[in-house]
């Protein structure tokens, strides 16, 4: 569950950016718009080429030995002591929650342990590390938000989202009702209890439906991929993008959303 | 499936998956629950309002780590204080040792007719079952307990047992079991139930009923009510059997305000329930009413097997609210039924498993989506999805550093999934291979299957991007 208290760090001069394997194969822009956004605010971004992914959907099938190899592989991306971030409540979940009891008696422990506590959710870095200060450049439109249950439980980051949208003047955030509740994601949930996960998208489609917004942002590709897909799947008037995506296009002066 | 009319006796937990989808395709189910749900939630949430809550859990947490840390001690403590108190203890190592032991209080009196308050522990031990097939009849007092009984149900919530019946439905139950009149009025259908319940209150031999707390220093027996049928199942009858998980002790009187203050809060979003029953023994020379015995019966059943492992241990704080369930939205969507087990969503989920053991319930931990909403709401703070993920990994085998323990563990290693997952961390603890095979799956994007099995019954498949993020690193000389 959330820290009690959080204690951020001073504006670094580097960070690292652990993008995700969900943003790197199917939502690269959401990851561009991320490290963009960052450098804007004078951070330098490193990208470790080596790194694939957190070890989270072995860990949470309960495959550990499995989950550790691939974690394992993460742990010496880090080398210097700048802030990690991430662009996923769930996958900065899981390296700041769980990577120490995973290497708990083991030779990494340490090492874990410390990159956890380096480890960021971006939007919570970018609003409460970097003091983000957005212009919206953008039209005047309306969307909702549906916050990660990681984000806003993990990471406890459940204020960050709106009060970034908060911060764009033409952009009016609305509501959907039982904000709080699950998609349905869940990683492996989805494909091992389809009717229940379906059931749960299903609501979250109508809801997020219903405020009018006809599109919503979210913190988690997970939630997104969810979400959209269903959503495209019953035809219903709803897009969805990467909360970084819509911050970022609605705040540069380029020609709009990269391809 | 029609859950109505399954055998509450011989249901197989492993059947979780037709029970799911017969639940989600009934609407009255899903509507039953959704709008049973959302009043709890908000009822919970309204009755916290103002109180510093994050401070309350805390404490909560603390007092049961405190009593668990010390278990049996306070047992210890707890017996001999019960027995000065004149309170009979006994020992079950499982529900049918609980049963034979309710069973000869019973036949020593020569009592025929059993009352009864609500109890999960005797939904545990089967003891309706138990006694009725010896020829003594057990009656539920509780509301819900007694429409579910009626139906010849389980409870499908842990403190609102018949909460899958709507007042339709249970005006119709009423009429063709009890003969009362078609109503969709609250007050009659009540009214009438609890005519027929007083009947039975008067003539009963031995009231049983469960226990909240149990407090070691005093010797007192808690027990937390709505209905005012706790307070007479264990004071008319002229014999009074508790019956509990010996998880249920605290160590002080103190102990139990702020528990209460967390119970009643969480459950059912009441500032205080309508009785608070402080149980200290059986009636005194000098006094006109009360039992004559009063027992306890302090059950085990699987509980010291949970009290040996440091991090399963968590479970045994819950203090039974039903918060977790009231905020899960698998359970809103499936209802209790579906779970097949005396005790349904987020706890049955991490309960189940070491009293029916993890091969029979090795389904139970893989229906979360890990949302957290019920460690969230938890009042004494167990980390529900934390013990969903070890029980995951115990019941595939798949922590080498840390072998799993619970009876029944490694039921659920498939050969194929476990191949699939070392493939995965073969693919993904090699930069490179993992590099060269995302960027391929790009160029190959166009090939990706449109049907993934339950994913694309309710979505459509993910869409490949045309480069992965790496190859825009590169491209951009990072």
């Amino acid at each position: 569950m959330a820290d009690p208290i959080k204690v951020y760090p001073p504006k670094p001069s580097h960070v690292y950016f652990y993008a995700t394997c969900l943003i790197d194969m199917f939502y690269p822009d959401a990851g561009m718009a991320g490290i963009q956004l960052l450098e804007r605010e004078g951070v330098k971004v490193i990208f470790p080429e080596d790194q694939t992914c957190c070890g989270q959907p072995a860990y949470t099938s309960g495959y550990h030995d499995e989950a550790r190899a691939v974690a394992k592989a993460q742990l010496d991306l880090f080398p210097e002591d700048w802030p990690i971030v991430v662009p996923s409540g769930s996958c900065g979940g899981m390296m700041r929650k769980h990577y120490p009891s995973l290497f708990k008696h083991t030779d990494q422990e340490d090492k874990a342990s410390g990159i956890a506590a380096r480890t960021w959710e971006l939007t919570d870095f970018l609003l409460n590390v970097c003091h983000i200060h957005l212009k919206d450049l953008g039209e005047p439109t309306t969307v909702a938000m549906h916050t990660s249950c990681s984000a806003r439980r993990e990471m406890g980051v459940a204020e960050v989202g709106p009060r970034l949208l908060g911060q764009l003047q033409n952009v009016n955030l609305v509501e959907q009702v039982r904000a709080e509740e699950c998609c349905g994601f869940g990683g492996t949930f989805a494909v091992r209890h389809p009717e229940i996960s379906g059931a749960m998208v299903s609501e979250k489609v109508d809801a997020l439906t219903d405020t009018g917004a006809g599109a919503f942002v979210t913190t988690d590709c997970g939630c997104l991929m969810n979400i959209s897909g269903c959503a495209e799947k019953n035809r219903k008037p709803l897009e969805g993008q990467h909360i970084l995506s819509f911050l970022w296009d609605r705040t540069h002066s380029g020609s709009g959303r990269e391809s | 499936m029609n859950q109505a009319t399954q055998d509450p006796h011989h249901i197989d937990v492993k059947e979780f998956h037709p029970r799911a989808r017969a639940a989600i395709s009934d609407p009255k189910i899903r509507q039953n629950f959704r709008k049973a749900m959302d009043g709890l939630i908000t009822k919970r949430k309204d009755a916290f309002e103002g109180m510093d809550l994050e401070a309350l859990r805390e404490l909560g947490a603390n007092i049961r780590l405190r009593a668990l840390a010390n278990l049996p001690d306070l047992l210890e403590q707890l017996e001999k204080k019960l027995s000065e108190n004149g309170i009979k203890v006994h020992w079950a190592t499982d529900g049918d040792e609980a049963c034979r032991i309710v069973r000869n209080i019973c036949v020593a009196r020569n009592a025929k007719t059993v009352i009864k308050g609500k109890s999960m522990v005797s939904e545990e031990m089967e003891l309706n079952h138990y006694l009725e097939e010896r020829g003594i009849t057990a009656l539920e007092s509780d509301l819900g307990e007694y429409i579910v009984q009626l139906a010849g149900e389980t409870p499908s919530h842990i403190i609102m047992p018949a909460i899958h019946k709507n007042t339709g439905e249970i005006s119709e139950l009423m009429h063709q079991t009890t003969g009362t009149d078609l109503s969709n009025d609250v007050e009659y259908l009540t009214a009438s139930a609890r005519q027929q319940l007083r009947e039975k209150f008067m003539n009963a031999d031995v009231g049983v009923s469960g226990v909240n707390f149990a407090v070691a220093e005093t010797g007192t027996l808690c027990l937390v009510e709505n209905e005012g049928n706790g307070r007479m199942t264990t004071t008319v009858p002229p014999c009074h059997i508790a019956v509990t998980g010996i998880e249920k002790v605290v160590g002080n009187l103190e102990d139990v305000a702020p528990l209460l203050a967390l119970l009643t809060r969480s459950a059912t979003g009441q500032h205080i329930t309508t009785y608070f029953n402080m149980i200290s023994g059986p009636r005194k020379l000098e006094e006109l009413d009360g039992p004559e015995e009063v027992h306890l019966v302090l059950v085990d059943n699987g509980r010291s097997s949970i009290y040996q492992d440091d991090e399963l241990l968590d479970t045994l704080r819950c203090i039974r609210c039903g918060a977790c369930m009231n905020h899960c939205p698998v359970y809103t969507r499936v209802g209790g039924h579906t779970y097949g087990t005396t005790y349904p969503g987020p706890i049955g989920k991490i309960l189940m498993p070491h009293l029916i053991g993890l091969d029979e319930g090795r389904h139970l931990p893989t229906a979360s989506s890990l949302c957290g909403a019920c460690g969230e709401v938890c009042p004494v703070k167990i980390p529900i999805p934390d013990l969903l993920v070890r029980l995951r990994q115990e019941s595939v085998d798949g922590d080498k550093l840390n072998p799993a323990k619970v009876r029944g563990h490694g039921a659920k290693r498939g050969s194929v999934e476990a191949l699939v997952w070392k493939g995965w961390s073969w693919m993904h603890a090699r930069p490179g291979v993992y590099r060269f095979g995302t960027a391929l799956a790009a160029r190959l994007r166009k090939l990706q299957p449109g049907q993934l099995g339950g994913w694309t019954e309710y979505r459509t498949a993910p869409k490949l991007a045309a480069k992965t993020l790496h190859e825009r690193m590169k491209e951009r000389g990072q």
